[in-house]
């Protein structure tokens, strides 16, 4: 298990230096820069800027200077909101975030996970047709359309819940963007589960089980279940994955000031540093949720751990 | 010289009996089949209709501002704040996302294709190399590593965008093919042609890649709609199509904003999408039980 271990954190480490550096590299080999869009610039002022940046400077020295900042936790400047530097944007909007993020894989896994096991065991009944295709369904919607239609149902139309906004973290608020994040991540967990436990049900030791007389609701759960949810926890990482991505959506859609949001706007605004480092917390938040999803997997089947 | 002919006419007679077996299959299975009638409705009318339409894409109507859907009247789907016609936008929004996910999914489909095959065939160091180095690109946040490239090439360059979606759109193709070309070569008639002498070159390119054909179908057909995603999420967050340019990311957008007073402009483009997504998974989900009934 150690040796497991250390072996998917020594892929993890270079993995995120390596995206690192190319998003750096991209970053500043690009033509065009953050004070393209004001006009009146003379050239002494503009000078003045990019040494005030150390924009002028050649680019391996912009590299060193940057990792030894980040080393010292130290994004830099924002670039378009001057008042603030990126390290303040991150740690006012990635609370939020992670917040919204956590409460929708909390809610995909105990939504999700008991639909799969109830459409395993109807199998081939009406409720099972109809959950699969409610989980089709989820994973085939973008979340950019059904945040919106949740919003224009429930905001509009039925006056239940805020349509967007905060208000400092009203629960109210974040209802609609927490089951807008869960619902493809639930719809997928639903499908991975039925067709885990179908696979389980099958196999002769559960079989056995049933001969030696033991009841169906002990097999289940005694015997089925933790073999059956096996996928679901490697489907994990990638749900993770899925819901940073996601909340960059849902973050816009409902108007909430999340680091995705600042992400967005960074982008739009060629903010470098603020968009450099978003980059940099997500992948390294994502790859560390992969990481731990690996090992917890790694845990459970020690199978695995010999790939 | 007799017999090669011999042998190749056989072998495409097989092969046309695999593909037509194949196709019954497809035939019998009858969502997909609504779901390719749907699509090839869609995209003749995303070919067409704006052409026959008496607007176009970014033209004002002064007279008629947010109107609401009404059939039988000059605007059939209504129309945005700025009086343009939705039908016509929305139409447009699906060409450019078809055409931008049809040429996103063959590029990378043959990257994939080329890569898998190579790294399969070739086994060994060079395999292992190969492979490590998708699994490296497997654990980057691609999403990211698009928005830094879209914040450069200048938002609205689609081509470079499309480019760098492909270009990491190709890592699953790349892995399943290089399952079943390690399978493959284990096979009777890869050791076959071996021992005629033929190139590994010719032996890859008519021997292993026509036997993949099937997956590649299917995964090329399963990546449309991933790609069509793509490009309207990317669109939706404002770093893809620009306005006037419609594509459905970029009019979902702007529908949601209106959609307190204006539902339709939000409805409309997310129906379509919703549409095309749902359609292709069905088509690709059929294609595979098709070509490969031992899954099923």
């Amino acid at each position: 298990m150690l040796r497991y271990a250390l072996r998917r954190i020594a892929v993890t480490v270079p993995t995120l230096l390596v995206i690192i550096t190319l998003s750096f590299a991209l970053e500043r080999l690009a033509p065009g820069g953050p004070f393209d869009q004001e006009q009146t610039l003379t050239p002494a002022v503009r000078a003045n800027l990019d040494r005030l940046y150390g924009l002028d400077r050649p680019f391996l020295v912009q590299y060193g200077n940057y990792l030894a900042a980040l080393a010292h936790g130290d994004f830099g400047p924002s670039l378009s909101q001057r008042d603030f530097s990126v390290g303040e944007l991150i740690r006012q909007g990635l609370p939020l975030s992670m917040t919204i993020g956590l409460a929708a894989v909390l809610l995909a896994i105990l939504a999700g996970v008991p639909a799969g096991i109830l459409a395993a065991l109807a199998r081939g009944r009406a409720g099972d047709h109809a959950l699969t295709a409610l989980a089709g369904l989820g994973i085939a919607l973008p979340t950019f359309v059904t945040g919106p239609a949740l919003a224009l149902l429930f905001g509009l139309y039925l006056h239940w819940l805020p349509v967007a906004g905060w208000e400092r973290g009203a629960p109210r608020y974040l209802v609609l963007p927490v089951v807008t994040l869960a619902i493809p991540v639930a719809a997928y967990l639903a499908r991975l589960t039925r067709a885990s436990l179908l696979e389980v049900l099958r196999t002769h030791y559960v079989l056995s089980a049933r001969a030696r007389g033991l009841g169906a609701a002990r097999v289940l759960w005694h015997h089925a279940l933790k073999p059956a949810l096996l996928p679901v926890v490697s489907y994990l990482g990638p749900a993770v994955a899925f819901i940073v991505t996601g909340s960059l959506v849902v973050e816009t859609v409902f108007a909430l000031p999340g680091s995705g949001r600042y992400l967005v706007q960074g982008a739009i605004d060629r903010d470098y540093p603020l968009v450099l480092g978003m980059v940099i917390v997500y992948a390294a938040f994502t790859l560390t949720l992969n990481l731990a999803a690996d090992l917890l997997y790694g845990w459970l089947d020690p199978g695995a751990r010999h790939e | 010289m007799a017999g090669s002919i011999r042998g190749r006419a056989m072998s495409e007679t097989r092969r046309a009996a695999l593909w037509g077996a194949a196709l019954l299959r497809l035939r019998a299975n009858r969502p997909a089949c609504l779901a390719l009638a749907v699509l090839l409705g869609v995209a003749l009318l995303a070919l067409f209709a704006p052409l026959a339409s008496p607007w176009a894409y970014d033209s004002l109507d002064w007279h008629h501002l947010a109107q609401p859907p009404t059939l039988g009247a000059s605007h059939w789907f209504g129309t945005d704040r700025l009086g343009r016609d939705l039908f016509v936008r929305t139409l447009h929004g699906v060409r450019l996302s078809l055409l931008i996910s049809v040429l996103a999914s063959v590029l990378s489909v043959g990257i994939g294709l080329a890569w898998g095959a190579v790294a399969g065939f070739a086994g060994g160091r060079l395999d292992e190399w190969m492979m490590r180095f998708v699994d490296v690109l497997y654990a980057l946040p691609y999403l990211f590593l698009v928005i830094v490239l879209s914040t450069l090439v200048g938002r609205g360059s689609i081509a470079v965008l499309l480019l760098g979606v492909a270009a990491v759109g190709w890592l699953t193709t790349a892995r399943i093919v290089r399952g079943q070309t390690l399978q493959l070569k284990r096979r009777e008639f890869i050791e076959a042609a071996r021992a005629t002498g033929l190139p590994t070159r010719a032996i890859l390119l008519r021997h292993i890649v026509p036997n993949l054909a099937g997956t590649v179908a299917v995964y090329a057909t399963l990546t449309v709609p991933q790609m069509i995603l793509f490009e309207s999420f990317l669109s939706f967050l404002g770093l893809g199509v620009q306005e006037p340019h419609a594509s459905l990311g970029n009019l979902i957008n702007a529908g949601a904003q209106e959609m307190e007073s204006a539902p339709w402009m939000l409805l409309v483009p997310a129906l379509f999408l919703v549409l095309l997504l749902v359609c292709l998974n069905l088509l690709g989900d059929g294609l595979r039980d098709a070509l490969d009934p031992r899954e099923s």
